[in-house]
């Protein structure tokens, strides 16, 4: 039974101003239609291009639940295109990264194609002579990903024709990521570290709402920050002088309700927002020695601690990313079934900027983000739990109403109170738009 | 226990075989009495990982982390182990791979099976497990220990206990 598929009005009768249908969640069908339009009609990132630095570099990921492989073409441009050969549907290549060379080869039947997706031969080519095939949706070749958008080294894609162009999607919000980039002192970031996957079992929205969920930090991560505070005072006896970098990086995660209502919350237009306006978790970390004068030689001082001053905690991009500017690290939730999702973690070196940058950063990613950190296991049972208890009967309904204006409809960029739920309405309505705009 | 100088392979072999007994049993206290003061517990992310620092691990853990985590498995507010997670490891008669008396370093090489569990799921994982070992007053202890996974690099859901 269908109840969702061509029923927009059905489909945005689940998010209602303060609360959200736990079909959302849960459903299937919903999911698929997330698959077919949210995902289709807003912009995705990609990849970064020092992933695919030189020609015919490529890199294989998904957009959705559409495998794409991006690719850096011969004339330097980077492309998207779908992860299926013409022919017989074959995947090009499922190796996550490598080089292509000039084209790619198709290992069932060799079938060969251009970096930019296009047909380049084909093997006894004249057994297809006097068939129409010029015609075929074959003959063109890998179809493309038509609308890529190559921003400062991150490139987002977008799959439908529908849907606002990059700059319009995205607005103002993409001073999240300039301040990331900016932090290098030539303003160039690259992929380094490698990448943490996490399995979860739970619907993709929740950790996106989660990013911007200021009053769960103290009460479920009591067990794992809580701890380490206690257990640093116990070994270090109360004595003053420097943390543990480890140390460091857990304390502020069970700061007081204070802490975190005064960091505010900025949101923005389709479904973007940040935590962390005047401070966050991350204002504390102790200078790398050598880094802010390569920044003040770069920029010159006052442009130098403007960057640094930013303390952005987490910032969503809508649909399904997270960056974290001051420790340069990028979450991906990628939506495998309505309650399954891949959690991707990804960190980037400022190039020429010192080393321990980017190691503070790594000890952050495993220490939060892997599967076998004390935080991600007080969230992912938390989640689970809210997966499995949304079955329940007791109510069909979410609650988001923490701090909720009947107003806030009406202003679309806003800097509020950092434990506001507005952040997650902001995401709810983006999702409704844009699940319905191609329906 | 006796007090030991120089081990014999026999020696090493048995702590190794102690050593999951302990984690088996959910003695975790005792099994942190087993590491050196500047003892490692590291587990790779990378299929022959060489570098600790600018490469990811799963875990990379002083004493101090290790502490945090057998503190937290003990909390009143943990609800990830609430239940508790149980563990069990298979090891394949572990190795001697070096022996260097003068130096006080033992090296030895394990390979294993290791199951953790929580309420209905039960999942397997397999890799080989190198212990740097030495003797301090009289003990063996753990400098570190290295757990390479044979599928280091999937995605794995929840791993609360240690292998
Ligand atoms: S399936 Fe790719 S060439 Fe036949
Ligand atoms: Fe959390």
């Amino acid at each position: 039974m269908t109840r969702y598929a061509g029923n927009p009005q059905a489909v945005k009768a689940l998010v209602r101003e303060t609360e959200v249908h736990r079909d959302v969640y849960i459903d299937q069908e919903i999911f698929d239609l997330e698959m077919q339009h949210l995902f289709h009609n807003t912009w995705n990132y990609v990849g970064h291009d020092s992933q695919v630095k030189n020609v015919g570099d490529y890199f294989t990921t998904t957009i959705g639940a559409q495998p794409v492989i991006m690719v850096r073409h011969t004339d330097n441009s980077v492309k998207v295109l779908f992860n299926r050969c013409p022919h017989k549907g074959t995947k090009i290549a499922i190796d996550g990264c490598g080089n292509a060379g000039k084209f790619f080869r198709c290992p069932y039947h060799a079938w060969t194609f251009r970096t930019d997706g296009s047909l380049l031969a084909i093997p006894l080519k004249k057994g297809y002579d006097q068939t129409g095939f010029e015609g075929s949706e074959a003959a063109r070749g890998m179809a493309p990903v038509r609308h890529v958008k190559n921003y400062r080294g991150f490139v987002f894609a977008k799959i439908n024709d529908a849907g606002p162009d990059f700059e319009t999607f995205f607005g103002e919000s993409l001073s999240s990521l300039d301040n990331m980039i900016d932090r290098s002192p030539v303003g160039k970031l690259e992929v380094a570290g490698g990448v943490l996957r996490y399995m979860h079992k739970c619907n993709w929205k929740m950790l996106v709402e989660n990013q911007t969920d200021t009053c769960h930090p103290m009460v479920a991560h009591e067990s794992s920050a809580g701890t380490a505070v206690d257990v640093w005072k116990k070994v270090s006896n109360g004595a003053e002088g420097k943390r543990p970098m480890a140390v460091e990086i857990f304390a502020p995660f069970v700061s007081p309700y204070e802490f975190f209502e005064g960091m505010g919350i900025r949101v923005w237009p389709n479904g973007h927002g940040h935590t962390g306006v005047s401070h966050s978790i991350h204002s504390d970390y102790s200078a790398v020695p050598g880094y802010f004068e390569k920044m003040v030689a770069a920029y010159g001082e006052e442009r130098a601690k403007a960057i640094l001053d930013e303390a952005r905690h987490n910032t969503v991009y809508f649909p399904n990313v997270m960056i974290k500017g001051p420790i340069q690290l990028l979450r991906i939730f990628r939506p495998i079934a309505p309650d399954k999702t891949l959690v991707e973690s990804w960190t980037y070196r400022l190039v020429d900027a010192p080393d321990m940058l980017l190691e503070r950063t790594l000890v952050y990613n495993r220490l939060i983000n892997a599967p076998t950190s004390v935080v991600g296991h007080d969230d992912l049972e938390m989640y689970e739990r809210a997966q499995e208890g949304l079955h329940s009967d007791g109510s069909q309904w979410v609650n988001v109403q923490r701090l909720y204006d009947p107003h806030e409809m009406e202003q679309a960029v806003a800097v509020t109170n950092g434990t506001t739920e507005w952040q997650m309405r902001n995401q709810f309505r983006a999702w409704a738009k844009f699940m319905t705009m191609s329906m | 226990m006796t007090s030991i100088e120089i081990p014999t392979d026999a020696d090493l072999v048995r702590f190794v075989y102690r050593e999951a007994r302990l984690l088996d049993e959910h003695r975790f206290e005792d099994w942190l009495d087993l590491f050196t003061a500047d003892g490692r517990y590291w587990m790779p992310l990378e299929w022959g990982q060489t570098d600790r620092k600018l490469t990811a691990s799963l875990l990379d853990e002083d004493l101090l982390l290790l502490r945090v985590r057998v503190e937290r498995l003990k909390g009143n507010r943990t609800f990830s182990q609430k239940p508790k997670s149980r563990c069990h490891h298979v090891l394949q008669m572990p190795a001697v791979d070096t022996r260097d008396t003068s130096g006080n370093v033992y090296e030895t090489y394990t390979p294993f099976h290791y199951v953790e569990t929580r309420l209905d799921e039960q999942q397997l994982y397999a890799g080989w497990a190198k212990h740097t070992l030495t003797v301090e007053g009289g003990k063996i202890k753990i400098r570190m220990k290295r757990v390479d996974l044979v599928n280091c690099d999937a995605a794995f859901g929840n791993i609360q206990l240690f292998m």
